[in-house]
């Protein structure tokens, strides 16, 4: 065995040891934090805890996820080729594919949905609804179909930053009355947080969808790419 | 039913386990789809649905979409690529 290969080795069991460690000797919480999330329910204006620390009571870690969210498809359309997109090249033109997805979409559409509403009192919420509609967008994508509107810059790129500002708008919107940053009135603590939601849902379905369909469509032209693909061993 | 949480994690530990030993980069991501979708039994497992739902929408579907895609870009021929010509394997 070379000396690279036992440092590494050496260095998989330091740090398997580490962890193991690190997980035995953890402290124990000073306070028990469900039981505070728990008493502090009724405040929240959702009914699943989960949602409730995620846009209620930790709502700024949120806020700077989506944030990071959009820089991540800011830079992977920076680092996009230059070339003009192809959704026909992109399609497996398969007829199966097209028929199918008719009768999906609609499902798919309302599961996405559900997902969103039923997030306020169940598991659920924007980020499963989100992820369930760009797997429609991809589904589209393989299937061939085009869409205009998702070809439309301009639109596209609103889209993906609706549910930050929108979460902003909404954090600083609070402030107006003299509550701090993401505080929101008790009354309306539902309805705001079922319109950051409903616009996180649309943005983190779009981002998902750009950072399939940013990646490069296949050979520009078939029979030069063959022609390669023949002189290549 | 601790058998059968047992066996949930160790069939996760041996994909993990494949994902990373697999040659074949296809091999590769399909062990690591699997990976997902049993990692999401898992989360269910440990009473945690909401990342159970994520993991398996996320970590198993889109994730795996983006591999099987850059997969297809690597193995595309290099002829039709617009700007450098890159190494072919």
């Amino acid at each position: 065995m070379s000396l690279r290969l036992v440092s590494a080795a050496l260095l998989c069991v330091a740090v398997t040891v580490a962890l193991a460690w690190a997980v035995l000797d953890r402290p124990l919480p000073e306070e028990n934090l469900p039981d505070r999330v728990a008493a502090a329910m009724p405040e929240s204006g959702v009914d699943h805890p989960v949602t409730a620390v995620l846009l209620n009571f930790r709502s700024y870690d949120t806020l700077l996820e989506i944030a990071v969210l959009l820089l991540a498809v800011v830079v992977a359309l920076a680092l996009r080729e230059a070339q003009p997109d192809q959704p026909e090249a992109m399609g497996l033109d398969n007829p199966l594919l097209r028929a199918v997805m008719a009768w999906l979409l609609p499902l798919i559409l309302i599961v996405a949905g559900f997902l969103l509403w039923a997030g306020s009192y169940q598991p659920g919420g924007a980020f499963q609804a989100g992820s369930v509609l760009a797997a429609a967008g991809v589904l589209l994508r393989l299937a061939g179909v085009t869409t205009a509107w998702l070809d439309n810059a301009t639109l596209m790129r609103a889209g993906l930053a609706l549910g930050l500002l929108t979460f902003l708008g909404v954090g600083l919107l609070v402030m107006i009355p003299g509550a701090p940053f993401l505080t929101y009135p008790l009354e309306y603590a539902g309805t705001l947080i079922l319109v950051i939601e409903l616009t996180l849902t649309l943005s983190i379905g779009l981002t998902l969808i750009s950072l399939f369909r940013l990646t490069p469509p296949y050979a520009d032209d078939p029979d030069e790419a063959r022609e390669q693909a023949g002189k290549t061993p | 039913m601790p058998w059968l949480d047992l066996l949930l994690g160790l069939t996760l530990v041996v994909t993990a386990g494949l994902a990373l030993a697999a040659r074949d980069l296809f091999r590769a991501v399909v062990m690591f789809i699997v990976f997902g979708l049993l990692m999401a039994l898992a989360w269910v497992r440990l009473h945690a649905p909401d990342i159970a739902l994520a993991e398996a929408a996320i970590g198993a579907g889109l994730t795996g979409v983006l591999l099987l895609d850059t997969l297809g870009y690597l193995r595309r021929p290099f002829g039709s690529r617009v700007d450098k010509p890159g190494k072919h394997q």
